[in-house]
């Protein structure tokens, strides 16, 4: 016994055992189930039988599927692109020689903690088509005479829901891009200030080139995150107006649980599967091998 | 920090003080301003009276007649505190759960490097990358088959789920960094593995632990689509989901404890970050970085 327990083959399987069994049955085990689901007509409650592609045959030309596609794949380019440029541009600030640093990074992280679902609610008040406190200040200011109505029209949803996920998503952006701009030498920027680069110059070919390969891993996380997002729309507009928000989780969710179809939530539920890994190559991919062609390691 | 800060002091002076402002206080103000200014919001409308939340006139922006009656209708006429309690202890169990569970297998990975652990450590990471959204219709199908639906052994035992392969690959960082001759010493002195782990390993990596507890609590605190899906009655459920699905009735808005249940709900986390901010931080950049 004692020699076995010395033994680290044997011991590493022992102390991998409670991790491996969470993760094996709630994990591994699910996401099999899953797909198995996707291929059967299961209702909440009662055991589906095999279908075949009959549940994707219909997403594929059902309306409101194919908008959800549509309104996934605007929501998560629309809001990855905004929260790279803003947070790389906070995280540039918060990386000056500045008062109150550290305060400054504590409070800029704040939406990221908070519960999405709360924050959410600030945010629908935020739009309140009679309330809102934006449209009182734009009349005051003179730039509108009607309310807004944000979460009201298929357009103004859509991007009244992009900028509230662009407010939660900034600070994540920025801070992990900031603890990669402090790895950077401040002496390299002495060094091309030296030899006449100006700021653009500077961040173009000294700082861009030493963060890619931590932006790559950033903007991975941060596509993952969007493309899934389910907490937001669920509680701004429940996928509303006109189903014109709807992402295909939130539509699976509708689907499988409030409508009761396992087997076609599922199938949608698999149908972000192909798009998520497709996202990650992309971006995990595409920008390594930039970092590499430009000297990085790997 | 300290040491940075005066490095890049040396070239300050390149730069006036008005194009500073318009550079870096300006826009900072501006990003400050917006981050925050939900919360603000949050803050204002919920110690607002109805009467004051419901016009037009005046200015919104502050309270003329502060009142309470929000938070008292909150904690007294609706199951808030028992939501409270159900959050506290769901995220508290999964937590320290997820961290028994991370510590050894990132101690075995990483440390006794056991055949396959290199797969495994690959396998880890790519659980942490394995969204809920997809994950909780089948979830929902094994926990009805369970038995656990609508319990909060619903949630314990599926929050591991994001929480050990997160936790256990910031672990994993942290013992890669303890020197492996400590270990080494232990052992020809007679030490056990499991006496290695936990009066070596364990006491050096406690700012990890630190780490990746609090990111784990908050996650779990944060957690919403498992919460809406598994959780049915009132008594069960976490505050995230408890404000979303019973607060909100019909179509008159009670703005007004929304807001207070939103304030209140955030609070634990916010304050708890308050404390522990560079272990946070640290725990998030670490993940991304390695």
């Amino acid at each position: 016994m004692q020699k076995l327990l010395n033994n680290r083959h044997f011991l590493g399987l022992l102390f991998m055992l409670p991790a491996g069994v969470l993760l094996l049955v709630f994990l591994t085990y699910p996401l099999g189930l899953g797909t198995w689901l996707g291929f059967t007509d299961a209702k909440l409650g009662r055991e589906g039988v095999w279908v075949g592609f009959d549940n994707f045959i219909y997403l594929i030309g059902d309306g409101v599927a194919q908008l959800s596609l549509f309104n996934t794949l605007f929501y998560t380019a629309f809001a990855s692109v905004a929260k790279f440029v803003l947070g790389l541009w906070l995280a540039l600030l918060l990386n000056r020689n500045l008062p109150f640093k550290s305060f400054f990074r504590a409070v800029v992280l704040l939406p990221f903690i908070v519960p999405t679902a709360l924050s959410a609610i600030a945010f629908w008040w935020l739009y309140d088509a009679q309330f809102s406190v934006i449209s009182w200040t734009l009349t005051r200011m003179g730039l509108i005479t009607q309310y807004i109505d944000f979460l009201g029209d298929p357009w103004n949803a859509r991007f009244s829901a992009v900028a509230a996920n662009i407010w939660r998503g900034v600070p994540f952006v920025a801070i992990c891009l900031l603890a990669g701009l402090q790895t950077i030498s401040p002496s390299l920027y002495e060094a091309a200030a030296l030899d006449g680069a100006t700021p653009w110059q500077r961040f173009r070919w000294v700082t861009l080139p030493l963060l890619t390969p931590i932006i790559a891993v950033v903007m991975t996380f941060s596509v993952l995150f969007t493309f899934t997002d389910f907490q937001l729309i669920y509680v701004l507009t429940r996928g509303g107006p006109l189903n014109a928000t709807h992402l295909m989780a939130t539509l699976s969710f509708q689907r499988a649980i409030s409508g009761g179809s396992l087997g076609e939530g599922a199938a949608l539920a698999t149908l972000m599967i192909p798009f998520l890994l497709a996202a990650i190559l992309f971006s995990y991919f595409g920008l390594q091998r930039r970092a590499w062609q430009q000297g990085g390691k790997d | 920090m300290k040491q940075d800060d005066q490095k890049t002091e040396g070239m300050n002076f390149l730069e006036s003080i008005p194009r500073r402002v318009v550079t870096l206080y300006i826009p900072l103000g501006i990003f400050v301003f917006v981050l925050l200014f939900p919360f603000y919001w949050m803050v204002v409308t919920s110690f607002k009276p109805n009467a004051e939340l419901l016009s037009r006139e005046g200015n919104p922006f502050w309270v003329i007649a502060p009142t309470l009656a929000h938070f008292e209708k909150l904690i007294f006429n609706t199951p808030y505190p028992e939501w409270m309690l159900n959050t506290v202890i769901v995220s508290v169990v999964a937590t320290f759960a997820s961290l028994f569970c991370s510590v050894l297998a990132a101690y075995a990975i990483e440390r006794l490097r056991f055949k396959g652990s290199r797969i495994t450590g690959l396998m880890i990471f790519l659980a942490y990358l394995v969204p809920p959204s997809i994950l909780f219709i089948p979830l929902a199908a094994i926990v009805v088959k369970l038995g656990l639906f609508d319990s909060r052994w619903a949630l314990i035992l599926t929050y591991p789920t994001f929480l050990i392969p997160f936790c256990t690959w910031l672990l994993m960082g942290y013992f890669r960094s303890i020197p492996f001759e400590l270990e080494e010493c232990a052992l020809i002195d007679g030490a056990t593995r499991w006496q290695i782990l936990v009066k070596i390993m364990l006491p050096l990596a406690v700012p990890g632990l630190i780490s990746a507890g609090i990111f784990a609590f908050t996650l779990s605190w944060n957690e919403f689509i498992y919460a809406l899906t598994f959780i049915s009655s009132s008594e069960v459920k976490t505050v995230p989901v408890g404000v979303i699905t019973e607060l909100v009735e019909g179509d008159v808005y009670h703005w007004g404890a929304l807001m207070a249940g939103a304030l209140l709900g955030s609070l634990p986390v916010a304050i708890m970050y308050s404390f522990f901010v560079e272990y946070y931080v640290s725990g998030m950049t670490g993940a991304v970085k390695e």
